[in-house]
């Protein structure tokens, strides 16, 4: 945080202290607390990875961002504009600047639409002309990599990764600042993952667009990521630079979570093993000790 | 299980009293004059009035309706205007003639429909195409006229089963068999068409679950898997078609009544229905609901039994 | 009445095709084809009723009354001396106009409530949910008989009633369409692009409930028909005008004199609401037929029914799998005692069009007692099917079409059928992990129960000691609580939980052979290190062979011996797991390799600083 960087520029977006009650079905329960009282920036063009198991929270912020979740207290500033709150049609005016790609690209295309439909709907709903929508449709399909004649053929013409290309270009269409990239390549095999992850960062590199990453994986965080905060049941318990929080982490949690991703190498995967199980046990230790202090 | 128990016990009795109070005031609310329809033209105003005074008439709806439903929690639904005999006698002695057909037509179409679907599902084969066949045509025939052709084959041509009559099953059992065979048939064609289909399309989706490739992977033997885990996760949604049927059975009994000329409540709704006999009519609805209401909370239970999920919810 | 004529599952699959296209499907649909020009045929006699038949359906002559068939009048006279054919005809403008009646109140009662007790939900779905109940409850025949008293016997009116108590199938049918739709990604796409609701609804979820409206309409337009010609039978309708139900009731007071006469207007119901049926029907076969939406849950790269419809193009398949030399060398390898040895293993799934597509095509591996196999590769290499082969559980709708497969000596399974050995070693020559914790456990059934059955049925335990060891099994897995779990649902426990159970469950029957089906990929990665921790604690206590299926190399190091690497359906490197790993001899085992985000550098440390120029964006 004390980058030189984050002292000269404005956040573009500001989270502070957000919590989200989910309702519970059944009848006088409490709420589920997604998120307690959590707090983050993002600079213009930065990507901030959010890391977690499932249920820590980590989707709920991006969805939080994008007014897709019930925010009960905190508050939430872009660029300088309090998001916190807004009516439909306000929403719809930072439709513009706030984008998403979701982890599915099966569902997160309307199987019935052609994929220049699907490019098109952002734009036409912006008020684009539909001959300038045309030419942008046909730049995006460039942008990330796909034939110009994608834009007649269905979804399920493509494989996932290139679904996930379309996402992007959709996400990408009106040009926004911040795009809130939810698990989008753990659904896709290994070899697509890697390709998808350098076109998002070429992407931010040609556009200077900030993203929002969220994902369970480590690695993957670690290499697209300038910060990193990592979650844990609703809250976030460690924030820092993607080297130091993925490489030498502070907070028992992230240790635990580093050691127990599996390195792709049989002896130095051992290796990593002993250390995780030397890790646990000094853990178990200082849980001890902090017990018996009490 | 309790709690579930009892918010379906409330949820019934709502429903219940929520269409008792629907159809008084909907039929309370009509234009025409009941007292003048009791004594026909020829009656003076004066006789209509005293008429309408004796049934109440005269007073406020809003005294009407309490009234009508202070008897009716305590099983007295006043007596018909037509026949002056008390409504719950006359329910009481055509309900058992209609529940002989509709609860022997359900439970023949429940056995046979499981029979059929579930080995249509696992065999697939002819007996798939026939259970699929058989769906269509029993939507499409009209259960009283099965029963018309039914009548002609068996009684009037073969004469082998009786057209018509009732024989109470304390007076002889096997008469008063031999008599359900033909009604009961005519009505169970189309619920076990689409029963059964059913039953084959929710055992189709069980058998593609992953725990069954699971449950096989452990060795299990072939019948307990169909019979323990496939049957018991394929129940729940058969069950609720039969809640839905059983309602479907008592409109379809009361034209069935009509062909084969059985005691039942058939004859009293339409009677009813053709001389506007209010309190007879709503006995009737009233008990009709409280049936269904039966039913389904019989069949909720039973969900509820066999899936314990349901029972969170 | 029966309303749920449509299984849920129609709603979903519709999504998957276009509109335009699913309608011309249809139309090559031969039973569609027919039950259209039937109906057509049917609304074609009521239109044109009096000009074909040239009589008047109300003119009655005694001299006719119950002239035969074939004669003056060509269906014969009824009682009265009126001409059969004339009054079907003439019949069906009533119950065609009737069934249109109360299929508009229907759906016009049942879509919008149905689109905003969806979309919206709320206080108006509970509420609008709890009248359709009340609605469903409703004898509706005796309740339509309660409205003639009141309102007499005009068709409008009853129909409309009718329409309205056939509605809560049309308002549960859209609501459960709308709400499936809703969960969708790409309304929530939407909502970020800006679309209002009035558009989602119209360009995303309409189209979707569409092709499952049309087929519940038919089906309500048949009910329809038949309702009303049971009131008009009962004498209850309208009886001025010539009906179908009217005509079976007078045909049915002179059924000892002319029994024939019941026969035409049942002919002409059951033609009608037959067609409707079938044309239904059609176009659900052919919604269902249609490729099914990929559902992909989180981080799962293949299942079954995925790689079925793959269809592989072989050759290219072939010439991309350039076999290392390692591979060719693999009989020499085989040891004499392996436990498992797969031979040119193919698997083909036979396709309509006479085809076959062939997923798994000459596989040969083998597994030694207590060694671990991994078999890695991505979505569509074949690696589950490959598994699938060896446990005998592959789908209906595929087989093993060439190569043999034989356990500890023994050929379990060959290309010819013959022998089918693999169902009596499940259970207790093989242990399955499945992939999925959740949907792999059985809802009706408590942890424990699923745990004693095979122990009781396999190992002829009694229930007591089946009990004592599912309960020691459990606290082998980590369980802490072994009582409790024992006693709970599938659904009262975690995903980490439920995993452990069936690992147990694995485990339960001594097996030799544990086949693990990417056990770990839907797990979170703290619980994943455990589950392998235990799996290998497992594999080596009772000296196991193991097959590990995954897509993922660090699992892969973690716990194999041996890895064979397949691609496209082949095999294309074997070899032991540190060589793989250091030497990778075949160029897409290199790629996947180098495809690892393990050795890249955190991107802070790549460029120290934030792009912080917007560029041209805006």
């Amino acid at each position: 945080m004390t980058d030189v960087a984050s002292v000269a520029e404005q956040p573009l977006l500001t989270i502070s202290g957000l919590e989200v009650e989910f309702p519970v079905k059944g009848w006088r329960r409490a709420p589920f607390k997604a998120l307690k009282g959590v707090s983050l920036d993002i600079l213009p063009g930065e990507t901030m990875g959010l890391v977690g198991e499932s249920g820590s929270g980590k989707t709920t912020i991006g969805r939080a961002v994008l007014g897709l979740a019930p925010i009960t207290g905190g508050s939430i500033t872009f660029d300088g504009r309090d998001t916190t709150r807004l009516s439909r049609a306000a929403r719809r005016a930072l439709s513009a600047d706030i984008q998403v790609v979701f982890q599915d690209p099966y569902t997160s295309l309307n199987p019935a639409m052609t994929i220049g439909d699907i490019l098109a709907e952002p734009l036409l709903t912006s008020g684009i002309a539909r001959v300038a929508a045309r030419d942008r449709i046909r730049e995006l399909l460039d942008l990330v990599n796909l034939p110009s004649d994608a834009a007649d053929r269905l979804p399920r013409e493509f494989s996932g990764g290139q679904r996930q290309r379309v996402a992007i270009a959709r996400a990408l269409a009106l040009r926004p600042r911040l795009v809130v990239c939810d698990e989008p390549v753990s659904a896709l095999d290994l070899s697509t993952q890697a390709r998808v992850l350098d076109l998002f960062i070429d992407i931010q590199e040609k556009t200077g667009v900030a993203y929002l990453f969220v994902s369970h994986d480590l690695s993957v965080v670690r290499h697209i990521s300038h910060r990193v905060a990592v979650m844990y049941r609703g809250e976030i318990v460690e924030t820092g630079d993607a080297a130091t929080v993925t490489g030498a982490p502070e907070h028992p949690y992230t240790q635990r979570l580093l050691m127990a991703a599996p390195v792709p190498h049989p002896t130095r995967q051992a290796a990593r093993r002993s250390e995780r199980h030397a890790l646990l046990a000094s853990q178990q230790v200082s849980d001890a000790a902090r017990e018996t202090v009490r | 299980m309790a709690i579930f128990l009892l918010r379906r016990l409330g949820a019934a009795v709502v429903l219940v009293f929520v269409i008792a109070t629907m159809t008084f005031l909907l039929m309370s609310m009509t234009g025409g004059d009941p007292a003048r329809n009791i004594l026909g033209d020829g009656a003076t105003v004066e006789q209509v009035a005293a008429k309408s005074a004796e049934l109440g008439l005269d007073q406020p709806l809003a005294v009407r309706y309490v009234d009508w439903l202070g008897a009716a929690i305590t099983g007295d639904f006043g007596r018909s205007w037509f026949t002056n005999e008390p409504v719950m006698t006359s329910l009481a002695n055509k309900f058992p003639v209609s529940l002989s057909v509709v609860v022997t037509a359900i439970l023949v179409t429940a056995l046979l429909s499981a029979v059929l679907g579930v080995t249509a599902a696992v065999k697939r084969g002819w007996i798939d195409r026939f259970v699929q066949m058989f769906a269509v045509l029993g939507f499409a025939l009209p259960n009283f006229w099965v029963a018309l052709i039914l009548v002609t084959v068996f009684a009037v041509n073969l004469k082998i089963l009786p057209a018509t009559g009732f024989v109470p099953f304390a007076t002889d059992p096997v008469r008063w068999l031999l008599g359900l065979i033909l009604p009961v048939g005519a009505l169970v064609v189309g619920t076990i068409a689409s029963t059964a289909q059913q039953v084959r399309g929710a055992t189709i989706d069980v058998l593609r679950q992953d725990y069954v490739r699971t449950l096989r992977s452990r060795g299990i033997s072939h019948r307990s898997l169909l019979f323990r885990h496939v049957l018991r996760n394929a129940a729940p949604p058969a069950l609720t078609v039969l809640s839905l049927q059983f309602v479907g059975l008592l409109g379809g009994a009361i034209i069935i009544e009509k062909i084969f000329a059985l005691p039942g409540i058939g004859s009293l709704a339409v009677n009813a229905t053709l001389q506007g006999d209010l309190p007879q009519i709503l006995g009737l609805v009233v008990v009709m609901v409280v049936l269904v209401v039966i039913v389904n909370l019989v069949i909720d239970l039973l969900t509820g039994w066999l899936n314990p999920k349901a029972r969170v919810s | 009445m029966s309303e749920a004529l449509i299984p849920a599952g129609a709603v979903v699959a519709v999504a998957a095709t276009g509109r335009q296209k699913l309608y011309r499907r249809v139309l090559k649909n031969p039973m569609a084809v027919v039950s259209l020009v039937i109906l057509a045929l049917v609304v074609l006699s009521a239109v044109f009723a009096g000009q074909i038949t040239g009589w008047d359906p109300g003119r009655a002559d005694l001299n006719d009354a119950l002239a035969p068939p074939f004669g003056e009048h060509l269906l014969g006279a009824d009682a009265s001396g009126r001409d059969v054919l004339a009054r079907l005809f003439f019949g069906a403008r009533v119950s065609l106009i009737g069934a249109l009646i109360a299929l508009a109140t229907a759906l016009a009662i049942g879509i919008p409530t149905g689109l905003i007790a969806g979309y919206f939900q709320g206080w108006f779905d509970s509420l609008s949910s709890w009248f359709a109940s009340l609605l469903m409850a409703m004898p509706g025949l005796i309740v339509v008989l309660a409205l003639i008293s009141v309102i007499g016997p005009g068709m409008v009116g009853v129909m409309v009633t009718f329409g309205a108590l056939l509605s809560p199938g049309v308002f549960r049918l859209t609501r459960s369409g709308v709400v499936s739709v809703r969960r969708e990604l790409y309304i929530d796409a939407a909502k970020v692009s800006g679309l209002s609701d009035y558009r989602i609804i119209s360009r995303h979820v309409l189209g979707v409930i569409r092709a499952p409206l049309v087929i519940q309409a038919s089906m309500i337009a048949g009910i329809a028909i038949v309702l009303q010609a049971g009131l008009e039978f009962l004498g209850v309708g309208d009886s001025s005008t010539a009906s179908w139900g009217q005509m079976l009731s007078e045909a049915f007071s002179n059924i000892y004199v002319a029994p024939t006469m019941i026969l035409w207007p049942g002919l002409i119901i059951g033609l009608t609401v037959g067609s409707l049926a079938i044309f239904g029907a059609a176009l659900r076969d052919t919604v269902q037929g249609a490729e099914p939406v990929r559902r992909v849950r989180r981080r799962k790269p293949s299942s079954v029914e995925d790689t079925a419809t793959r269809r592989l193009d072989l050759s290219t398949a072939a010439t991309a799998a350039v076999v290392s030399p390692r591979n060719g060398g693999q009989e020499d390898l085989e040891p004499n005692d392996a436990l498992l040895v797969v031979r040119d293993l193919q698997v083909g799934y036979p396709q309509p069009d006479g085809s076959t597509t062939i997923v798994v095509d000459g596989v040969s591996l083998h597994v030694d007692r207590g060694e671990v196999l991994g078999l890695v590769g991505e979505s569509g290499s074949g690696k589950s099917q490959t598994a699938f082969s060896i446990l005998g559980l592959l789908p209906d709708t595929g087989a093993i079409i060439g190569g043999s497969i034989s356990f500890a000596g023994r050929t379990i399974a060959s290309a010819d059928g013959a022998a089918h050995g693999a169902a009596a070693l499940r259970g207790r020559q093989f242990g399955y992990i499945p992939q999925e914790p959740m949907s792999n456990l059985d809802p009706s059934f408590t942890l424990g129960f699923q745990l004693v059955e095979p122990m009781r049925q396999i190992l002829g335990l009694s229930r007591p000691a089946a009990k004592a060891k599912a309960l020691e099994l459990l606290d082998r897995v980590g369980i802490a609580d072994p009582r409790r779990t024992f006693d709970a649902y599938p659904h009262e426990v975690s995903g980490g939980m439920a995993q452990r159970v069936l690992i147990a469950g694995a485990v339960a029957c001594d097996p030799e052979l544990l086949i693990a089906d990417e056990p770990t990929t839907a797990l979170d990665v703290t619980v994943q290190a455990e589950v392998l921790d235990l799996l290998r604690g497992l594999q080596r206590e009772r000296s196991m062979g193991m097959i590990m299926v995954t897509h993922n190399f660090g699992v892969l190091a973690d716990i194999c011996d041996r890895v064979a690497v397949m691609q496209a359906g082949r095999l294309v490197e074997q070899a032991d797991a540190l060589e793989l790993f250091d030497d990778p001899h075949n160029p897409y085992t290199r790629m996947l390799l180098s495809s690892t985000l393990e050795n890249t550098e955190p991107r802070s440390a790549r460029s120290a600083q934030p792009v912080s120029s917007r560029g041209t964006a805006r």
